[in-house]
C-alpha cells in the first residue's frame, strides 16, 4: 500500500553519542517496523530524547550510523514533534500548509491536506486564529496535526505530553492511536508508564545511554528481562 | 526671546498654509529617505537574516565590523560615496553626483549595516526557537531566511523605522553628495542648516518642526501597528 521508497524498517546500528566528552548513548543498535507504536522508556537522563534525535537526523552519531533498507534519504517522509511545541507566528492554518510547502507538496492541494489534518485533531474551526494564541494542549495537536499532514511514514514524538494536564494528554493520546492507525509509524518517548502500557506495541528500555531491552510492550510489562526494567518497573529506578 | 516668538509664528503660518517652497523641500527629503530605506532593507534585511542563521569560519568577526558600521559618521559616508560618484571617480561616468539619486546611495549605505545588524540581533533569538523544527521539516538555513523575515515581520518593522530615523535625521552624507542645490537637492536637514547660518530662522525652524512630526508620526504609528500585530500573533 505504501510507496515502495519507504523509509520503514529504520535500522539504527550501534549508534553512540557524546557532548563534550560525556557519553550519552552507547551502542545503541534496534530496528523500527512498521506497525504499532514504539515507545522509547526509561529514567530521566538515560538518553531517550537523544536516541530519537539521532534517529531522525537532528543530532549526528559519534560512532554507528542510521539507515533504512529500501530507501536512499531516511530522512524523508519523517516528521517529529517535540515537547514543547515550535509554532511559527502565523495563523493556525498556516501552521500546517507550511512544511507541506516544504515538502513540495503542490501548491493546490495544500490547504485541503492541511485543513483535513486540522479535523483530524479537532482544531479546523480555529484554523484562522494566531497559532501562539492557543492553549498548550491546542498548540500539541496543532504540532500533532502539522506533523500528520505530512503523511510520514514515521511520526517521532519527544515527550509530547509532558507539559499537558490529563484531559489535553488524553486528547494527544488518542490523535496519536488514530494517527497510528492510518498506517504511519509512531516512535515515542515518554516517562508515563500508565501512557507506555496504553499505547505500546513494542517497548524500548533505554538505561543510561545504554539500550537494555526491545520487546513486545505485553512482554516487557509482565516478564521483563533485565534487573534495571523490572526496578523501573515498579518505580524504585529513578535515574 | 522676541526672535524666538516671532520666529515660531512665521514658521507655523509656512506650515499651516502648506507654502510650497516647505513642501517641496519637504515632499524630496521623504522621497529620497524612503526610497534609501527600501533599498537598504532589501539588502540588509536578508543579510542580517542570513548572519543569523549562517555558521561560518569569521562570521564573528563580521558581526563585529557589521556592528561597528553602525556608528559610520554621515559626513565620512558622504565623502566615501562622493569619492566613488564624482567624475574621476570609478562610478563618475552614471554622473550622479549632485542628484537625488546619489543622496539616496549615500543614504542606503548609511543605514544599510543598520538595518543587516539590528535584524541579526533580532532572528538569531528567533532562529535558536524555530532551528531544530525547521531542520526537521527539512528546511537548511537558506530556506529559514524567509521564514525568519516573515515571522520576524512585526518585530522588523522598528528596525526599519531606526534606518528611516537615521536616514531622513542625518545631513552630513546628503550634504556632500547633494550638494543642497535649491529646488534639486535641498533636503529639510540641509536647508535647516543653510536657514539658520544665513539667519532665516522662520524657515529653519518651521522645515525643524516638519521634521519633527514626521519623525515622531512614523515612529507612533509604528509602534501602535506593531503592539496591535503582536497581540494578535502571540
Amino acid at each position: 500500500m505504501r510507496a515502495p521508497d519507504t523509509v520503514l524498517p529504520l535500522i539504527a546500528e550501534s549508534l553512540g553519542f557524546a557532548r563534550n566528552g560525556v557519553d550519552i548513548l552507547h551502542d545503541v543498535s534496534l530496528t523500527i517496523e512498521a506497525g504499532p507504536p514504539t515507545l522509547i522508556i526509561g529514567p530521566n537522563g538515560a538518553g531517550k530524547s537523544v536516541l530519537l534525535r539521532l534517529l531522525h537526523g537532528l543530532l549526528a552519531p559519534t560512532s554507528g550510523r542510521v539507515t533504512c533498507a529500501p530507501c536512499a534519504d531516511p530522512r524523508r517522509r519523517q516528521a517529529m514533534v517535540f515537547q514543547r511545541p515550535v509554532l511559527l507566528r502565523r495563523s493556525v492554518l498556516a501552521n500546517a500548509v507550511y512544511p507541506l510547502a516544504l515538502a513540495g507538496v503542490p501548491r493546490g492541494e495544500r490547504e485541503a491536506r492541511a485543513r483535513a489534518a486540522l479535523a483530524l485533531v479537532g482544531l479546523e474551526p480555529l484554523a484562522g486564529r494566531a497559532a501562539r494564541r492557543l492553549s498548550g494542549g491546542e498548540q500539541q495537536r496543532l504540532a500533532l496535526a502539522r506533523a500528520a499532514a505530512l503523511h510520514p511514514d514515521i511520526l517521532f514524538l519527544d515527550e509530547p505530553c509532558a507539559s499537558l494536564d490529563p484531559a489535553a494528554t488524553l486528547a494527544v493520546e488518542e490523535i496519536v492511536a488514530t494517527i497510528s492507525a492510518r498506517g504511519t509509524k509512531i516512535v515515542m518517548t515518554t516517562h508515563d508508564l500508565g501512557q507506555a502500557r496504553r499505547l505500546a506495541g513494542d517497548v524500548v528500555f533505554l538505561h543510561r545511554g545504554r539500550l537494555l531491552e526491545q520487546a513486545p510492550a505485553q512482554t516487557f510489562f509482565t516478564r521483563p528481562a533485565t534487573p534495571e526494567a523490572t526496578a523501573f518497573l515498579q518505580g524504585r529506578l529513578v535515574w | 526671546m522676541n526672535d524666538l516668538g516671532t520666529a515660531l509664528s512665521t514658521a507655523t503660518s509656512l506650515v499651516s498654509t502648506a507654502d510650497p517652497a516647505v513642501v517641496q523641500v519637504v515632499l524630496l527629503s521623504l522621497r529620497i529617505s524612503l526610497t534609501a530605506v527600501a533599498i537598504a532593507a532589501l539588502i540588509g534585511l536578508p543579510l542580517g537574516a542570513l548572519l543569523a542563521v549562517a555558521r561560518f569560519p569569521g562570521r564573528r568577526v563580521v558581526i563585529v565590523a557589521l556592528n561597528a558600521l553602525m556608528g559610520l559618521p554621515p559626513v565620512v559616508c558622504g565623502l566615501l560615496v562622493y569619492l566613488l560618484l564624482s567624475r574621476s571617480g570609478p562610478l563618475g561616468a552614471l554622473g550622479l553626483l549632485f542628484t537625488p539619486a546619489a543622496m539616496v546611495v549615500a543614504q542606503a549605505v548609511l543605514i544599510t549595516p543598520i538595518l543587516a545588524a539590528l535584524a541579526r540581533q533580532l532572528l538569531e533569538g528567533l532562529w535558536e526557537e524555530y532551528a531544530e523544527q525547521l531542520r526537521s521539516f527539512g528546511a537548511g538555513p537558506w530556506r529559514a531566511v524567509p521564514t525568519l523575515l516573515w515571522d520576524g515581520r512585526y518585530a522588523l518593522l522598528t528596525v526599519l523605522l531606526a534606518g528611516f530615523g537615521r536616514a531622513s535625521a542625518e545631513v552630513g552624507a546628503v550634504m556632500i553628495v547633494g550638494g543642497n542645490i535649491d529646488g534639486f537637492t535641498r533636503v529639510m536637514t540641509t536647508a535647516i542648516a543653510l536657514e539658520t547660518s544665513k539667519g532665516d530662522l522662520p524657515l529653519a525652524l518651521a522645515l525643524g518642526m516638519v521634521l519633527m512630526a514626521i519623525v515622531l508620526t512614523v515612529n507612533a504609528a509604528a509602534q501602535l501597528l506593531r503592539d496591535s500585530s503582536a497581540r494578535w500573533a502571540g
